[in-house]
């Protein structure tokens, strides 16, 4: 009988574990998997029930949508294969292509659709916008699509084709048919992957495979346009809550695909001989300071406008983004480089310095109101936006009070319409990507105090220039309106613009075939093992 | 012995009474809506009270304690807010990685610092001493983030040998595959329980050498192994046993900052991002389980006692 003595023992674990540990080292890739670090983590697969843009990308992933934007910033179809416009510009007609299919088998038909783009309407912004002119919206059979509008809407297109959140995905009508204020309990789509429920791991692992029923467009990629040829048989969204570990992944090669990698994590990134660093998002993010117009002392444009003088956006750039190359100075509210850009009554910024808005404050009525600043110290871009502004604002001769927090506890105190002492606030610094921030119709450009967004300006005629953008279907007419919107931004001191800066995508250099686009497609890129 | 079990068992129900209540509270408190976070930056605050509308989050704060309770008091922890899943679900697919992160790393340590502080009494005042409590002083000070940052631009990055992060099953990848993932936090985690551990193993176990029955023992002629094993370390295992179950604690917290610093889908990692999103329902149903383990594991430590003291007696 065979005796084991300790000696034994470790002598057969000493072969044993090497020889596992080998065996591990034998990869055994049957299938194309890109791997990919996620700007967040998906928490809900509902992208119209949230604006998160991580749910935006998922839907990106497995649902489909009517029209797409193409990198010239053009809507063009991609479900649809047809569609007319009646003379009167009141009744369009769309006729959705061959071939498309649901991940259930289910044809996709026109009821989807109809279905589809209702829920939609409940929840977005220019879905909302788009609705009120909507008399009608029936499908008239499996593939025909009638709308009818009750007067000419020169965005009927860019609503639907939108390419940000909320962005109007096709759905089978079953699953469109829940409340747009509940979640969606079945995730099926007619997109180029297929979403796997039964792997998903929220907070750690999200994957999808390849859709292989889907029938992609002829046309290249372009933004969300064009043909959506899913490359790789399997893509796995890892989430790190831990930038350094990620970067770490990637190096070591782990990692495939790393979205948006922190800014001081780059240049270690660049020096790596095996690792891609470059800007994807050619329209990048805006800087936004955002006042509180319903409490002073920035109930008071002049004050607005004083504190805007003072915001050099070279300094808000450096301290939050640091490297020149990945950050410009724009002044126009709509993103530089695009068709809306325009300089009209920027000079109240460009043209700014503390000095002139120092003497600009003195001759208001400001009273030495402290200025509560909302400091999300989460976001490290944030924060240093916010401890810019105090500077500058100390600078000029205001009171400040920066209120250090997390950016969950800003998302709900924004939302008080309450005085200081009651949990109200003055300022908040964000970013909008730029995609969201292209025409007058964000909310972010918004003079509706009731139902605009948090700040509350209140300006009629900015109103009415925003509604005269959205009814005009005259594209030069649409920019000189665009250009009036922007005037009145301006004077009326609706929010501090920080500039356009670019977080760059990091990427081993056996990945090839990456969409230029503001949000991160998957379709089209393949990993060479 | 088993009426004394049952009223732990039974001690254990008010406790958790009160754990629920005070987490209820503080998290009712504190600032912060997940209704806002959900709604997003498009949202209107007509949108955001339209979704606490839907979730509930605009009952009164005893409606909505009593719900919860209620739905506890029948074993439903509640659903996620953010991703709709039970929070029974969330915590079974994050339950594996975390159990055997604590096992590796209680085994590792209690194999490592146990032997160390009983070399450290036992060589007291030489080098070797002096080497395990300069160890201990610096396992004990260094942020276990530190630590693991350091151990995987080493072993992961330079020399390429282990993983950088991820967990691997050791029921579905295979033994190989699970240590390969494993070995790293593990020792990151390991590092400052050694440190604590040794040191109180050394102080117990060299109070113990000093007792008349070890000088007896010695004059008997007993070599010194048996000396240590029989008489010194046995003698001074109930302080030893009571500072593992403190270690359980501190793992409980590193847990947290392990598991993000390797990636390891665990529990901790769960709470971790449920408090950032002020998802309720997962953070009320973790610290229960957190409070359950611990009051459990005191549990098992006191009843330990009896194996290595036979005068205690319950």
């Amino acid at each position: 009988m065979l005796r084991w003595s300790r000696r034994h023992i470790m002598a057969a674990a000493a072969v044993a574990l090497p020889l596992a540990m080998a065996a591990q080292a034998v990869p055994a890739q049957a299938e194309s998997v890109l791997r990919v670090i996620p700007h967040a983590d998906l928490k809900n697969l509902d992208p119209i029930w949230t604006t998160a843009y991580i749910s935006r990308n998922h839907g990106y992933m497995i649902y489909d949508t009517l029209f797409a934007m193409d990198a010239n910033l053009e809507v063009q179809p991609q479900m649809v294969d047809t569609w007319t416009v009646s003379d009167d510009n009141k009744t369009w007609t769309f006729v959705l292509r061959d071939g498309l299919k649901f991940h259930d088998g289910q044809p996709v038909k026109a009821e989807d659709a109809v279905a589809s783009l209702k829920r939609w309407g409940e929840r977005d912004g220019m879905g909302q916008a788009l609705f009120a002119v909507i008399e009608s919206l029936e499908a008239t059979d499996d593939k025909t699509m009638v709308m009818q509008l009750s007067e000419p809407y020169g965005l009927v297109l860019q609503s639907i084709g939108k390419i940000s959140s909320n962005v109007p995905f096709i759905m089978p009508k079953r699953i469109a048919d829940t409340d747009p204020f509940e979640q969606i309990s079945e995730y099926v789509g007619s997109g180029p992957f297929v979403f796997q429920a039964d792997e998903w791991v929220p907070g750690s692992k999200v994957v999808y495979v390849k859709n292989e029923d889907y029938v992609p467009r002829s046309e290249p990629p372009s933004f969300a346009a064009g043909g959506k040829v899913a490359k790789v048989d399997r893509v796995e969204w890892l989430y790190f809550p831990d930038q350094t570990t990620a970067m770490n992944a990637l190096i070591s090669g782990e990692i495939d695909f790393f979205e948006q990698p922190a800014n001081d994590l780059v240049p270690i990134m660049e020096r790596d001989e095996g690792i891609v660093v470059e800007v994807n998002d050619p329209l990048g993010n805006i800087g936004f300071a955002r006042f509180n117009h319903l409490l002073p002392p920035f109930d008071n444009a002049d004050v607005r406008r004083a504190a805007m003088m003072a915001m050099k956006q070279e300094d808000y750039m450096t301290a939050a983004v640091g490297d020149p190359k990945y950050w410009k100075t724009c002044y126009s509210v709509f993103p530089c480089d695009t068709p809306l850009e325009s300089d009209v009554e920027s000079s109240v910024m460009a043209a700014g310095s503390v000095d002139a808005a120092k003497q600009a404050l003195a001759a208001t009525d400001y009273d030495g109101t402290p200025v509560v600043i909302m400091q999300p110290t989460d976001i490290p871009v944030l924060s240093a936006f916010s401890l810019v502004t105090a500077q500058k604002l100390r600078q000029i001769g205001m009171t400040v009070d920066v209120q250090a927090m997390d950016w969950s506890t800003l998302t709900s105190r924004r939302a008080k319409r309450d005085p200081v002492d009651q949990g109200g606030w003055n300022m908040f610094h964000t970013w909008w990507i730029g995609a969201d921030v292209i025409n007058p119709m964000a909310i972010a450009f918004s003079g509706n105090p009731e139902a605009g967004w948090f700040g509350w300006p209140s300006d009629l005629e900015l109103e009415e220039y925003r509604t005269a953008f959205a009814t005009s279907t005259d594209p030069k007419a649409q920019k000189d309106i665009a250009a009036k919107v922007q005037e009145r931004l301006y004077k009326i001191g609706a929010s501090g613009h920080l500039g356009q800066f670019f977080v760059p995508v990091a990427y081993r250099d056996n990945v090839d075939g990456l969409i230029k686009s503001p949000v991160q497609f998957f379709w089209n890129i393949s990993v060479d093992r | 012995m088993l009426g004394y079990i049952a009223r732990r068992v039974l001690s254990t129900i008010p406790v958790m009474g009160v754990v629920a209540l005070f987490v209820f509270l503080m998290l009712r408190l504190s600032p912060g809506d997940p209704a806002a976070v959900i709604a997003g930056d498009y949202a209107t605050a007509e949108d955001i009270a339209r979704i606490r509308e839907r979730l509930g989050l605009d009952e009164p704060i005893v409606v909505q304690f009593f719900q919860w309770l209620g739905s506890l008091l029948q074993g439903d922890l509640g659903i996620s807010i953010f991703t709709n899943l039970p929070v029974t679900t969330l915590i079974a697919q994050r339950l594996e990685p975390t159990i055997m992160l604590t096992l590796t790393t209680m085994t590792f340590t209690i194999l490592v610092a146990v032997p160390l502080g009983t070399l450290a009494a036992w060589k007291a005042g030489s080098l070797i001493d002096r080497a395990v409590m300069i160890f201990a002083v610096a396992g004990f000070s260094i942020p276990v983030f530190v630590l693991g940052y350091m151990l995987i631009y080493q072993f992961s990055i330079e020399w390429r040998w282990l993983p950088v992060q991820g967990y691997k099953s050791i029921f579905e990848d295979g033994i190989g595959p699970f240590f390969r993932h494993i070995a790293l936090p593990t020792v990151t985690l390991s590092v400052i329980l050694i440190a604590l551990i040794a040191r109180i193993t050394r102080a117990s176990v060299l109070e113990i050498l000093q007792e008349d029955y070890v000088r007896t023992a010695r004059a008997k002629g007993q070599s010194e192994t048996k000396v240590l094993l029989r008489h010194a370390l046995r003698n001074a295992a109930v302080p030893i046993v009571t500072v593992i179950g403190l270690g359980v604690a501190l793992l409980i917290g590193g847990v947290v900052v392990t598991e993000s610093v390797y990636n390891i889908p665990g529990l901790g990692r769960l709470v971790l991002d449920a408090v950032l999103k002020r998802d309720y329902p997962i953070i009320q149903g973790l610290i229960l389980l957190f409070s359950f383990v611990y009051i459990l594991v005191n549990l098992l430590i006191d009843l330990s006692y009896t194996f290595f003291d036979p005068r205690i007696r319950y």
